[in-house]
């Protein structure tokens, strides 16, 4: 998707495209300014976005394979809330929940635009997710009342198919959970294995006291490109709770943000990625304690086979006057093959003095001592490595609070490990 | 049952082991005394499979079958257990899982059926009274946490749960207490019968007042320098090994 594709694209498309004209106008300005990154960049300098920037990801203009989004439907989709397929809600696999507005966003900015336009695109983001502000048709809607306990978790599905021809989808979430309201919320987006861009952005506001709790799985086709910028606004006395697992995609690259911007805010930020043959997992961190008496909390793990690649990129800001601050940051990756590699790179920032400020980062490789005593109680080397491995990934894993989810990943790794384990 | 011919072995670069001949049968219980260093441990490793060992010369035989054919987790299939001197602590992978992960291995192997998680449970809090080791620690992950007299005590667990046909205690005695070896010691022995050969490998001869073994060797530079009854053990404990290495 060279830069001037992606302008022409939205020429094309801008018609068509649900509201936001001023918004949507300034974000291809801007993504006309940056273009896509380039390996000189600070922040781009793992992740070479060529295959992305060279090639044509249009948004599609055919149906989806009907009988292919039956399949998806009857395995992943099952249990959604709501279903998206190649960046459009799918009503037909759908089922919104009740007490709690979850729907589509294309719809509702047709509708009513007002009632979202406020909180969309309140914070810039680079190249990307100003090509996802200037070109998303639809994505998901989530508000949560004030007060509001939503018992069951929300899931939101985002399938892609696959098709003759590369295509893109730009899915975008806003969800708004109001003062003392709490929701679990898991996004998985998976599915398709013909080249194609995912491209979404998340806005999540945290209001006073609320509770959120996010899951999000990438487990997306081998030649898929995965890139996500997810902003989260949290207010005083918010708790936010984050699990990325990346296992999928060619190339993926997570940029998180919080804003702990009230009073005794918490985070933890867990994530997860597990790879193998030339993947790459990118992800970006940035938390910003903006008030005093803010926690946070990141665990990020990495299981590199083959020749793939994990970066990790940590930022914590601590801002003048954010006294009384407690952040502890750890990235441990573990190497399963002589070609994998793993960047690990933690970025602290504090200009306040009265803060417990901690990060730490290990590269390493399953300890030889340790297979050799699980060998010696007759227990198989590829047993052995798949026990290991699920040790090591259990910390992220058991954190994960919706069973469902916890569970099928729980599956999907360790089929993950024995193949590998076999190679 | 177990016949090592003329075995000699490296640890790395370095010729460790330079002529071995024992033969084992079932039931009986050896002990193998040894100053430091004078691969003791070394002999251990080399029959339980670890890498960084080369073996140079000679042969092990196990049931008639070539030991040195069979990876680590064959031999512990077949019915070798090696006792740690320094169990390793291993996050995240919980005791009771892992020892069922181990006994159904073995039982596969044996052609029988796997065990589920209730009846292993039973099993496990049976055998861990054997050892006195809380249930705490069986729900632990493995050894973490655990003082050195639980690993070792963890050990013995081990080898009760697996039913091996030789077990080969490696300094189980090590950084053990009076309590902890009285412990140890009642544990080894409830586990001695017909079927069941025992090597202990033990720098010290305290233990062999708990265990006593039917034969005693010592092993001084890589060789079986002598081989006695009860009473050599004593006079080691007596002497030192300095009046046996005089032939060096």
């Amino acid at each position: 998707m060279t830069k001037e594709s992606c302008l022409s694209e939205y020429d094309r498309l801008e018609p068509a495209l649900p509201g936001l004209r001023d918004l949507r106008r300034r974000a291809i300005a801007r993504f006309g300014e940056l273009g896509f990154p380039t390996g000189r960049e600070e922040e781009w300098r793992f992740t070479d976005v060529s295959p992305v920037a060279e090639r044509d990801f249009p948004h599609p203009d055919e149906e989806p394979d009907a009988s292919e989004v039956e399949e998806l439907a009857s395995g992943p989709l099952a249990k959604s809330q709501l279903a998206f397929v190649d960046g459009l809600y799918a009503p037909e696999f759908s089922s919104p929940p009740h007490g709690v507005t979850a729907e589509s966003l294309g719809d509702l900015l047709d509708r009513n635009p007002a009632a979202v336009e406020p909180f969309l695109g309140r914070t810039d983001g680079g190249a990307f997710a100003a090509l996802n502000t200037a070109l998303f048709r639809d994505g998901a809607f989530v508000r949560v009342p004030r007060g509001t306990a939503v018992a069951e978790p929300l899931h939101l599905i985002f399938l892609s198919t696959t098709r003759a021809k590369p295509f893109a989808a730009h899915p975008r979430i806003l969800a708004v959970v109001e003062e003392g309201a709490s929701i679990r919320i898991a996004e998985c987006h998976a599915g398709g294995t013909s080249p194609h861009l995912t491209n979404a952005v998340v806005e999540l506001e945290v209001g006073e006291g609320a509770h959120v709790d996010w899951s999000k799985i990438q487990r997306e086709g081998p030649e898929a490109y995965h890139f996500a910028t997810v902003q989260v606004r949290q207010a005083r006395g918010s708790v936010f709770a984050s699990h990325s697992i990346s296992l999928g995609a060619a190339l993926s690259r997570n940029d998180l943000g919080v804003l702990l911007d009230g009073e005794g805010a918490e985070c933890s930020l867990d994530g997860l990625y597990e790879l193998g043959g030339t993947q790459l997992a990118d992800n970006h961190t940035t938390i910003d304690h903006a008030k005093p008496h803010g926690t946070s909390r990141e665990l990020y793990k990495g299981i590199l086979d083959g020749r793939s690649r994990g970066v990790f990129d940590g930022r914590i800001v601590v801002r003048p006057g954010a006294q009384k601050t407690d952040a502890i940051q750890t990235n441990r990756n573990l190497l399963l093959s002589a070609g994998a590699l793993a960047n690990t790179k933690p970025q602290l920032e504090i200009f306040a003095n009265d803060v417990k400020c901690k990060h730490g980062a290990t590269i390493g490789k399953l300890d030889p001592d340790v297979l050799f005593y699980l060998r010696s109680r007759g227990i198989g080397r590829e047993e052995a490595q798949r026990l290991l491995i699920h040790a090591f990934a259990c910390e992220v894993l058991d954190a994960v609070p919706v069973a469902e989810v916890r569970e099928r990943l729980e599956e999907y790794l360790l089929d993950l490990v024995s193949r590998k384990a076999g190679v | 049952m177990l016949e090592i011919r003329d075995l000699h072995a490296k640890a790395g670069d370095k010729p460790v082991l330079k002529g071995i001949d024992l033969v084992v049968r079932p039931g009986e219980v050896h002990a193998i005394m040894g100053p430091n260093a004078s691969g003791k441990s070394t002999l251990a490793h080399v029959l339980a499979g670890r890498d960084g060992f080369a073996v140079t010369g000679g042969s092990v035989a196990w049931k008639g079958k070539d030991l040195f054919a069979m990876t680590p987790e064959q031999r512990a299939r077949e019915g070798i257990f090696l006792g740690f001197q320094y169990p390793v602590e291993i996050p995240g992978v919980g005791n009771t899982y892992f020892l069922k992960s181990a006994y159904n291995a073995v039982r596969k192997h044996r052609g029988e059926p796997e065990m589920d998680a209730a009846d292993f449970l039973t099993l496990i809090k049976e055998k861990a009274k054997l050892v006195e080791l809380s249930d705490g620690l069986l729900t632990r992950p493995v050894n973490e946490g655990f003082s050195g007299g639980e690993k070792k005590r963890n050990e013995i667990l081990q080898m009760a749960v697996l039913d091996p046909a030789l077990a080969i205690l490696d300094e189980t005695d090590s950084g053990l207490d009076i309590d902890a070896l009285k412990i140890v010691g009642h544990g080894i022995n409830a586990l001695r019968n017909r079927d069941r050969a025992i090597v202990l490998i033990t720098h010290f001869p305290r233990l062999l007042n708990y265990v006593v073994p039917d034969v005693v060797h010592v092993l001084i530079d890589g060789r079986l320098v002598k081989s006695g009854h009860r009473e050599l053990a004593l006079q080691l404990e007596a002497k030192g090994y300095g009046w046996l290495e005089g032939g060096k």
